[in-house]
């Protein structure tokens, strides 16, 4: 069975399962094929237990869960599209209207978002990968998806770490806490827009490069606004 | 105990905590410049008494963002710093990316690198689980000959490592679509020199070591991992093995030219820390008999696909998670494409990471030098756990 075989298959009978929230088919163009499924966030756990138990499936472990930053972006897309083209003036009357195919370059804005990857094996049966996808909305700081982490324990590291370094919020994660950066960094490093700050080692030395990277990092906040003045 | 108590020298501090249900316990923070932990990894335990009642490992001591400076430069580029991820086992972890870019850019690999690759892979295992044999005999307390045993046998492999490559530990050799330096008989001569008196080394360790009643005493029920648990929580290689799951990727997967070497999977019964050492030193075995067998069929040939692209290199559009059987584990890279010359998102596995989930399940009920035996026989690298 191709991957391509495999993965539609595997659509389907999850469409048959959770009529209301099918996953939907992501192709992967690359020479890999590894073709995922993107889930819905409301219905994620459910799909994964599913998978879990499904005794044909058996999918027992999560082998790698990782997450992929997305920014706004702008995509220019070939659309093919059939206009029908009235008569010309001196045609005989009762001439059908000409159907023409006309390509179109449409340019689209794909809207931020975080994704999360799951790769799902089964030791049992010895196949896999099942590719999961789960993706939020946007790219606030608030952003939340369903924990697979009662579902497998595997992932209870690897979401704490996605969630310091993208900063999805995964309810249902037994402690959720950063893994690798501090408790009190404030940032998400691995997210395509993240500044890294200029001041680890904060020295205050009245040198004009220093203090011009300091108004940088912390501007001066409106007069009168209470806040305290910068460094 | 007075909760002011100075932090003690021996890189463990501890303090008087109150749990109301266990009445006064005790918190031992060890590390995370503890010499038994292995580099820069701290384990905040509780103690009643003397037993563990909560253990809870803190990361990130070695952490550089490994992923964020491979998605900052091209993908070659980032081969050298695999090197640094798990730095025992620099050869596997060049092969994990070399087969992840592999699948990415769907290149093909010559027969020969084939063969180099799962030669030199091997002696990696070889090289990991020496160490690790020497390293958890230190941790039972059983300081310097063991370990000075197994780096003797260590520096010989790494001493091949070095006249290949160039380097001991970081090596850089592998390449997309085959292997960097084409070995020579002399080296050749030099590995099979090697292999044929490691059996003799292993002989000798092990009659010194493993019947020792000591290391029965301290390592056997300890620290004991259900196979449904190691399963569930991913655990993967050795350990994994060790609690009686028969699951091995160079079975499972067959990546390489694995499916031509025949080999046993040695299995545990227990999964206690004894098993977990035991299911090494029987894997070293087990590749020994690779490395012979790769040794005769070794076929001549280009080391490196001619049609493989190594500079201006752009994979298409896509993306790929690329695994092999390292000797910690499965270790994996998922990488994906936007058709750039540097990854979009570059993502690695860490095997001792998720290895590590199940250290406080597997601590509980122990005594502190438990842990340290059962974190020695997770097997970890803080190199790739924090990355």
């Amino acid at each position: 069975m191709t991957a391509m075989e495999a993965i539609e298959q595997l659509h389907a009978r999850l469409s048959a399962r959770f009529p209301d929230a099918a996953p939907t088919v992501v192709l992967n163009p690359g020479p890999a094929a590894q073709h995922s499924l993107l889930v819905p966030a409301t219905q994620a756990r459910a799909i994964a237990e599913f998978l879990r138990d499904d005794p044909e499936l058996q999918l027992d472990t999560c082998s790698n869960v990782t997450g992929i930053d997305w920014p706004e972006r702008e995509v220019t897309e070939t659309v093919r599209r059939t206009v029908t083209e009235p008569p010309a003036a001196d045609a005989p009357p009762g001439t059908a209207p000409a159907a023409k195919v006309v390509e179109e370059k449409v340019r689209r804005v794909v809207p931020g978002h975080l994704e999360v990857v799951y790769h799902l094996y089964s030791v049992a049966r010895g196949h896999g990968p099942v590719i999961l996808r789960l993706r939020t909305g946007d790219r606030g700081e608030k952003v939340a998806l369903p924990s697979l982490t009662p579902v497998w324990r595997a992932c209870e590291f690897q979401e704490r770490e996605v969630f310091d370094l993208f900063g999805v919020v995964f309810t249902g994660h037994p402690d959720l806490r950063r893994l690798l950066m501090w408790d009190e960094f404030r940032n998400h490093p691995m997210r395509k827009d993240y500044v890294e700050p200029d001041d680890y080692e904060w020295e205050p030395t009245p040198h004009d490069r220093i203090l011009a990277q300091a108004r940088r990092h912390y501007p001066v906040p409106p007069t009168g606004s209470g806040e305290p003045a910068p460094r | 105990m007075n909760p002011a108590a100075p932090p003690s020298r021996a890189g463990a501090s501890v303090r008087a905590v109150q749990d109301p249900f266990h009445g006064d316990l005790l918190e031992v923070s060890m590390g995370p410049h503890h010499p038994s932990t292995h580099g820069v990894f701290r384990m905040i335990a509780t103690l009643d008494g003397e037993r563990i009642v909560r253990l809870k490992p803190v990361f990130g001591y070695l952490h550089r963002n490994h992923e964020k400076l491979g998605e900052s430069t091209s993908y070659l580029a980032s081969m050298p710093y695999t090197d640094r991820l798990d730095y025992l086992n620099s050869m596997t972890n060049n092969w994990a990316y070399a087969l992840a870019v592999e699948k990415l850019a769907g290149q093909a690999v010559p027969e020969r690198a084939e063969h180099v690759r799962i030669l030199l892979a091997e002696l990696t295992r070889l090289l990991n689980h020496t160490c690790l044999a020497g390293f958890l005999l230190q941790d039972t307390g059983c300081s310097g000959t063991p370990l000075m045993y197994a780096f003797r046998e260590r520096e010989a492999i790494l001493d091949l490592f070095e006249a290949l490559s160039g380097s001991r530990m970081m090596c850089n050799f592998q390449r997309f679509g085959g292997c960097r330096v084409d070995p020579s008989p002399a080296w050749m001569e030099a590995v099979s020199a090697l292999v044929g008196r490691y059996d003799r080394f292993l002989d000798e360790y092990e009659e010194l070591i493993t019947g020792n009643e000591i290391l029965l005493a301290r390592t056997q029920g300890v620290g004991v991992l259900p196979a449904a648990l190691a399963i569930n929580a991913g655990i993967t290689g050795p350990m994994l093995r060790a609690s009686g799951v028969n699951h091995d990727l160079r079975r499972v997967d067959g990546y390489g030219l694995y499916p031509r070497f025949p080999f046993r999977i040695p299995l545990g019964d227990h999964g206690d820390t004894y098993d977990r050492y035991m299911v090494r030193m029987l894997e070293m075995r087990e590749s020994l008999g690779i490395l012979r067998a790769v040794l005769r069929d070794l076929p001549g040939g280009p080391i490196i696909d001619p049609k493989a692209k190594l500079r201006g290199f752009r994979p298409k559009p896509g993306e790929a998670y690329g695994r092999i059987e390292g000797p910690k584990g499965e270790i994996g890279f998922y990488l994906v494409s936007d058709g750039g010359p540097n990854p979009y998102r570059y993502r690695v596995r860490p095997p001792s990471l998720i290895n590590l989930t199940v250290l406080e399940d597997l601590c509980l009920g122990h005594t502190v030098a438990d842990a340290v035996i059962i974190l020695g026989s997770i097997d970890i690298v803080l190199g790739e756990v924090d990355r």
